[in-house]
């Protein structure tokens, strides 16, 4: 049996300007190959955030808009409530979902808009230079935090899944993550699922990926792996939170 | 058969593949450099692929791809 793997049509050829082993890269792709096998790319709207993302529509073969700092689920609903038929997805990574824009995507999962959100968690803020974010685990070290996040002084890092999976219009919410490959096709599945449902008419979904930032991290990207692995998951539990379709 | 192909000028030697592959084939080049400066991916056994695709499913710069007939 032929068996096939090379980069979907949806992704440009241009190099990426991401840092080495950062898991944008490999979320891009899952982003793309889901949608190509939706067979929706005639008509798909992406949002990027402000963040080391802030340049994925140089990478995706579709149209993409960029919205202002934690923006995007404002910009989404307006342009899913204009264009209903159209797949419209956010793409934000933590310091611009969870952080600047945490009122933008509750209320927009409150409203159960139907749009579908990726939300890569590295635990720290890329772009700007590492600092601590609202996913910051307690005890790990940033520019900002030098002696690790205190949790009297700070408080504790915050679960998005937990938190929107409460909400009457969130509709599918998963947690995956991207440090092993076999994790990876899992995250894979829970993207296509979000959007599937989204064109089936379905409520909010968001499906949140637990991702690297070795660079910021002080690590390599191997290393940077395994410290996902080993202290991100047992604080951020992946699986389904919510499901309405299986109930 | 299984092909094998490296895009060497979109590698960034993060090694994730190397980490991934489950037959431990693959390697960063010790004597080649790419235009980024990178030392980029090679595979020292082609014919012992299996084709699992574990290697493509992690890279992030999509540097891989692989064709078994």
């Amino acid at each position: 049996m032929a068996v096939e793997y090379k980069a979907t049509q949806l992704l440009t050829e241009k190099p990426r300007h991401y840092c080495p082993g950062c898991g944008h890269g490999i979320i891009h792709r899952l982003v793309a190959e889901a949608i190509e096998e939706l067979d929706v790319h005639g008509d798909v709207v992406g949002i990027s955030p402000v963040g080391c993302s802030v340049f994925a529509n140089n990478y995706f073969n579709f149209d993409m808009v960029n919205a202002l700092h934690g923006r995007a689920p404002a910009v989404g609903t307006g342009i899913k409530r204009a264009k209903p038929d159209s797949l419209v997805f956010t793409y934000q990574g933590d310091g611009d979902l969870a952080s600047i824009g945490a009122a933008e995507v509750v209320h927009a999962a409150m409203r159960g808009e139907k749009i579908s959100t990726v939300f890569v968690n590295n635990a720290i803020y890329g772009m700007t230079g590492g600092q601590m974010a609202p996913t910051t685990l307690v005890g790990q070290k940033t520019t900002t935090s030098p002696n690790g996040r205190d949790a009297d002084w700070c408080g504790s890092p915050i679960r998005i899944c937990e938190m929107l999976s409460t909400l009457e219009g969130t509709y599918y919410v998963e947690r995956v993550a991207l440090d092993s490959p076999g994790h990876i096709n899992q995250a894979k599945k829970a993207i296509k699922k979000a959007f599937q449902y989204q064109m089936e008419g379905k409520g909010y979904c968001l499906v949140e990926v637990l991702s690297t930032c070795p660079t910021n991290w002080s690590m390599s990207p191997v290393e940077s792996m395994d410290w996902l692995k080993e202290n991100m998951i047992p604080y951020y539990p992946l699986g389904v939170f919510k499901d309405k379709g299986a109930e | 058969m299984v092909k094998f192909s490296i895009k060497e000028e979109l590698c960034k030697g993060c090694e994730l593949c190397v980490r991934a592959c489950p037959k431990k084939l693959l390697q960063l080049s010790p004597d080649k450099l790419n235009e980024k400066g990178y030392h980029p991916v090679m595979i020292t056994d082609e014919s012992a692929c299996v084709a699992c695709g574990s290697c493509f499913s992690t890279c992030p710069d999509t540097v891989i791809s692989i064709v078994k007939e």
